[in-house]
C-alpha cells in the first residue's frame, strides 16, 4: 500500500501554490472571517488585534487566544493562517495543535527571541515569513518557511515600505541571476545564505517559494500595484477592518488584485469606497517603532 | 494511438501536435500547470474571460480555492461561456479546487457556491481535513502505465457520489480521487506540484485529441 506523508515541503509549499492570486486578510472575529470569506478572500490571517491597534495600543503582542483560533476555523472553509511571535516556538507548536493551516512567524507581534527565528523544518504545519530583502527571504527559507511575503511596514496604510521591500527582493533575484558562477559564492556570502539556495535562484531566477506582498495595502490600486511589481499574492492587514466599509473594500481588493492588469476594472472598483483606513507616514515614525526592522 | 501510455513518452500525439490548452487563470496554481505543458511541449495560454476560450483545444481548471475561483467567473462573466463550452464538449481536466468546480454537487460548500458542472458527481470539500492532514502519496492509475503517479493531496476534496461518471483513480481504502465522464476529467490530487505529468499527458492524448468539437 502507498504510503500517506504528511508535511513534505512540496505539500507545504503547495498550499501557498493554490493561494496565488489571492487576498489574504487579517480578521480577529469569526464574523470578520466570515465576511472575509464571502468577499473572496483565499484565506484568512486570525490574530487579536490589527496592527493598527497594536500599533496605537502598544504593549507586548502575543499569538491569539485559542478559543478565538478554533471559533475563526470553525466558521469558515478557506484556509485559517495564525501569527506566532519570531523565535517562539511554543506558540507555532500550540498553532500545529490548533489545526490552522498556516502559521505566520511575524514581526508585527513582538518578538520572543532576538536571536533565532523558530526552526520550522520538524513542523508539520507550513510557516510564511517576512522578509525585506533577498537575503532575510533565503534566510527564512533556510530555516524552513515555505512562503515569504515582503514585510513592508504593518499597520499603516502607507504602501511605500511594501513597495521597497518587494522591488529590492525582485531587484535582488535579477542581479544574482546576471552573475556568472564562480561570483556566487560571494553572493551568498553578501546574502548571508547557503550556496545552494542561492546557485537555485539565480538559475530559476525566482524564489523557490511562492512571494506574496504584506504592509501597508489598503486600496484596490494598492493591490494591483503590488502584483504588477510581481508579486504572487497580497496580505491585507488593518486596510479591510480599519476601514469605512469592509465588505466592499474587502471585494475591490479581491478584483483589483485578479483583474491587477486593467486600470478600467481598478477605477470601477475603487469607486464610491467610502473611507479607507486612516493612514500614517512610514516616514513621521520613529525607528523603534517600525515593525519591519524586526526579523534578522 | 495507444490509450495507456510509458512513462514520458514521446507519443506523436502529443509531442508533434499544434495543439493549444487554455489554463483557466483567475486564481490559484496556474503557474505550476504551465510548466507541465511546457515540459510536454505543448502550447497554452490563460483563460480569463470569455473570449480567451475562443479556439483552445482543452481547458485546465487549477487548484486554488474553490469558492473564490467560482465567485471570480461570475464577477469577470466567464462563468456561462465556460459552461456553454463545457456543455458543447470542450476537454476539461480540473485538479483539486478543479474538480469542485466541475461536479454537480457539493458537501461543505459556502453559502451561494456554485459550480460550472460536467461531472454527475457529488464532491466533500476538504475532505481530509486542514492542511496538517495534506500529504503526498503515489496511487496506481491502471489507465496510465508505468510507475504509480505521484501525488500531492493539499486540503483536498474526496468525490463521494461518481454518478454516472467512471473511476479513474482510487485511494488503497477505496476513497474516490478520481473520475472521467466524456470531455471532463476530474481529480482531487495535484500531479503538478510534484512535476508529474503523465496524467496531463494522457488527458491530452485520450481525452483531447479525440474531443468531438
Amino acid at each position: 500500500m502507498a504510503e500517506k506523508t504528511v508535511g513534505t515541503p512540496l505539500v507545504k509549499s503547495g498550499l501557498a501554490e493554490m493561494l496565488k492570486g489571492g487576498v489574504i486578510m487579517d480578521v480577529v472575529t469569526a464574523d470578520q472571517a466570515k465576511i472575509a470569506e464571502d468577499a473572496g478572500a483565499v484565506a484568512v490571517m486570525a490574530l487579536e488585534r490589527v496592527p493598527a491597534d497594536i500599533r496605537s495600543q502598544g504593549g507586548v503582542a502575543r499569538m491569539s487566544d485559542p478559543d478565538l483560533i478554533d471559533q475563526i476555523i470553525a466558521s469558515v472553509s478557506i484556509p485559517v493562517m495564525a501569527k506566532a511571535r519570531i523565535g517562539h516556538f511554543v506558540e507555532a507548536q500550540v498553532l500545529q495543535s490548533l489545526g490552522v493551516d498556516y502559521i505566520d512567524e511575524s514581526e508585527v507581534l513582538s518578538p520572543a527571541d532576538y536571536v533565532n527565528h523558530i526552526d520550522k523544518w520538524p513542523f508539520t504545519v507550513p510557516f510564511v515569513c517576512g522578509a525585506t530583502n533577498l537575503g532575510e527571504a533565503l534566510r527564512r527559507i533556510t530555516e524552513g518557511a515555505a512562503m515569504i511575503r515582503s514585510k513592508g511596514e504593518a499597520g499603516t496604510g502607507d504602501v511605500s515600505e511594501a513597495t521597497k521591500h518587494i522591488r529590492t527582493i525582485k531587484g535582488e533575484i535579477a542581479a544574482l541571476s546576471a552573475k556568472s558562477e564562480d561570483e556566487l559564492y560571494v553572493a551568498a556570502k553578501e546574502l548571508q545564505a547557503p550556496i545552494e539556495l542561492v546557485r537555485q535562484v539565480a538559475r530559476e531566477k525566482q524564489l523557490p517559494v511562492v512571494l506574496f506582498v504584506a504592509g501597508g495595502v489598503a486600496t484596490p490600486a494598492d493591490a494591483a500595484m503590488m502584483m504588477q511589481l510581481g508579486a504572487d499574492g497580497v496580505f491585507v492587514g488593518s486596510g479591510i477592518f480599519k476601514s469605512g466599509n469592509p465588505a466592499e473594500r474587502a471585494k475591490a481588493i479581491v478584483k483589483a488584485t485578479t483583474a491587477f492588469n486593467d486600470p478600467k476594472v481598478v477605477a470601477d472598483v475603487s469607486r464610491g469606497l467610502g473611507e479607507a483606513m486612516v493612514g500614517i507616514n512610514v516616514s513621521d515614525l520613529p525607528a523603534p517603532h517600525r515593525l519591519a526592522e524586526r526579523g534578522w | 494511438m495507444c490509450p495507456t501510455f510509458p512513462h514520458l513518452t514521446d507519443s506523436p500525439s502529443v509531442a508533434g501536435n499544434s495543439l493549444t490548452i487554455g489554463v483557466l487563470a483567475l486564481q490559484g496554481d496556474v503557474r505550476e500547470h504551465e510548466q507541465v505543458l511546457d515540459a510536454l511541449g505543448v502550447a497554452h495560454r490563460q483563460v480569463r474571460n470569455g473570449n480567451d476560450l475562443d479556439g483552445i483545444d482543452g481547458l485546465i481548471i487549477p487548484g486554488g480555492e474553490s469558492s473564490v475561483i467560482d465567485k471570480l467567473s461570475h464577477i469577470f462573466e466567464l462563468r456561462e461561456p465556460l459552461i456553454e463550452a463545457i456543455v458543447d464538449g470542450l476537454p476539461v481536466l480540473g485538479t483539486c479546487a478543479g474538480l469542485i468546480l466541475l461536479s454537480a454537487s457539493l458537501i461543505g460548500a459556502i453559502d451561494g457556491q456554485q459550480t460550472f458542472g460536467g461531472l454527475d458527481i457529488t464532491v466533500e470539500r476538504n475532505a481530509f481535513g486542514g492542511q496538517v492532514e495534506s500529504f503526498e502519496t503515489t496511487i496506481v492509475m491502471p489507465l496510465i502505465g508505468g510507475e504509480p503517479v505521484k501525488a500531492a493531496f493539499i486540503r483536498a476534496p474526496i468525490i463521494r457520489d461518481t454518478g454516472t461518471s467512471t473511476v479513474i483513480a482510487e485511494l488503497p481504502n477505496g476513497d474516490v480521487v478520481g473520475v472521467r465522464n466524456g470531455n471532463c476529467v476530474g481529480i482531487s490530487f495535484h500531479p503538478e506540484v510534484l512535476g508529474e505529468s503523465r496524467v496531463h499527458e494522457w488527458w491530452l492524448d485520450t481525452v483531447v485529441a479525440n474531443a468531438r468539437r
